[in-house]
């Protein structure tokens, strides 16, 4: 499953985003997930929480979390901030977020 | 700075109850005898400063002639600038001088001490030439100290300003240097670091490195800090944000050649470790990066013999 954040999000929109991708995740027989916030020029502390929150109860329901799409000057603000995206794994785009998956999921046979 | 000498200057002149319009005519008058005056002793004068200037041992970079050369050339505009009253030139010529001998340790003592002999040496001689007639020379004092006042101020900030335009652009020039990325694999980058890392230039770092990352899709990569004696708490945390924003890209940091006393102050501010992938020198963490991105180095021998 893959999910594509366009813009620059409310914290609205994210708790929305939150209940739909943990809803479809099990829904769509997911193993991986990739979010993509490529197009998030802006992170705040609210929505990086929001996305680790995510990942945890992704992972609770059974499935694997990969944030792609960083910006460098966003990763910078987010750690200035001391938001780490702890226990998170991240990936540069995509196509890295898929290997990643591949991979991991290869190796669980 | 200069303006506010200058103000303070004229201000002060205006202050004193001699100076009226008529003598401000006066004045003029004065300066010009003053100028004629200095124009006529010219060789005499040059000599005399040349002579004080090799006394007080300033400018001891340069040679006797070029002193002697330099000196008449001061002289000349000097005396131009006190008769014409502008000092474009003067300034003009203060900026191409110490263009030219700041390269050869000149220092700013040396530059106003200079300056200060000439104005010492061309009062003496007023007092001299008016010793006999004092009004006459307290007003041809208070002709001629302002406008050498100003002229010093304009000679010594001119320096100043050209010495701060030369630090500025090696700076510049050091910043340039000092920040390479290099891939050295596909997918591994290395970073070394030499010198003192300021705020500015940590910050300069943390941004092409993550910019980098980006355009090499960079994998792992290396900080190499072998050359930096020393960092303070706040470049060392910035080196930590900058190991979790890589982090936040999907690249891993390993960080070589920490230094016993960056590796106390790394520990002093508390930074979790855990986070951090240090390996002792650049070798070994060049060794680490290639095994997690899964090549194995090996001789050419060896690899024809397993073939």
């Amino acid at each position: 499953m893959i999910a594509t954040v366009q813009a620059a999000l409310t914290d609205d929109d994210l708790v929305h985003l939150r209940r739909a991708m943990v809803e479809r995740v099990v829904v769509s027989r997911s193993l991986g997930v990739i979010i993509d916030v490529t197009a998030m020029d802006i992170m705040d502390s609210f929505a990086s929480r929001t996305l680790r929150e995510v990942a945890q109860m992704i992972r609770l329901r059974g499935a694997e979390t990969v944030i792609v799409g960083i910006q460098p000057e966003v990763a910078f603000a987010m750690v200035q901030l001391g938001i780490t995206l702890e226990g998170v794994v991240t990936a540069l785009d995509l196509e890295e977020g898929l290997e990643y998956l591949n991979q991991k999921f290869k190796s669980n046979g | 700075m200069a303006k506010e000498i200058g103000r303070m200057e004229r201000s002060g002149v205006r202050q004193q109850p001699t100076l009226t319009m008529s003598s401000i005519e006066g004045t003029a008058s004065l300066l010009r005898e003053l100028v004629s005056h200095l124009r006529q002793n010219r060789t005499q004068l040059r000599e005399e400063w040349a002579r004080r200037i090799t006394e007080a041992q300033l400018l001891t970079a340069m040679s006797k002639e070029e002193i002697f050369a330099e000196a008449t050339a001061v002289y000349d505009q000097y005396v131009e600038a006190l008769e014409t009253g502008t000092f474009e030139a003067l300034q003009a010529y203060a900026r191409s001088l110490s263009e030219r001998i700041i390269p050869r340790g000149v220092e700013t003592h040396e530059v106003v001490g200079i300056v200060l002999l000439l104005r010492d040496v061309l009062a003496r001689s007023l007092f001299a030439k008016y010793q006999a007639d004092f009004r006459k020379l307290d007003r041809i004092l208070d002709a001629y100290e302002p406008a050498a006042n100003r002229i010093a101020n304009t000679v010594a900030v001119g320096f100043v300003q050209e010495r701060e335009r030369v630090i500025r652009q090696q700076q510049e020039a050091i910043r340039e240097l000092s920040t390479p990325v290099l891939q050295v694999r596909e997918r591994l980058l290395i970073l070394p670091i030499i010198g003192v890392i300021d705020p500015q230039r940590a910050r300069q770092l943390t941004e092409q490195l993550l910019r980098a990352i980006r355009t090499n899709r960079a994998k792992v990569v290396v900080i190499d800090i072998t050359g930096v004696a020393a960092m303070d708490a706040t470049v060392a945390n910035h080196l930590v944000q900058t190991v979790e924003a890589s982090r936040l890209l999907g690249a891993t940091v390993i960080v070589t050649g920490l230094s016993p006393e960056i590796a106390q102050t790394l520990v002093t501010i508390g930074v979790d470790l855990g986070k951090m992938n240090t390996v002792g020198d650049l070798q070994g963490g060049i060794e680490q990066a290639e095994r997690l991105l899964g090549y194995k180095v090996v001789p050419l021998s060896a690899a024809a013999a397993s073939a």
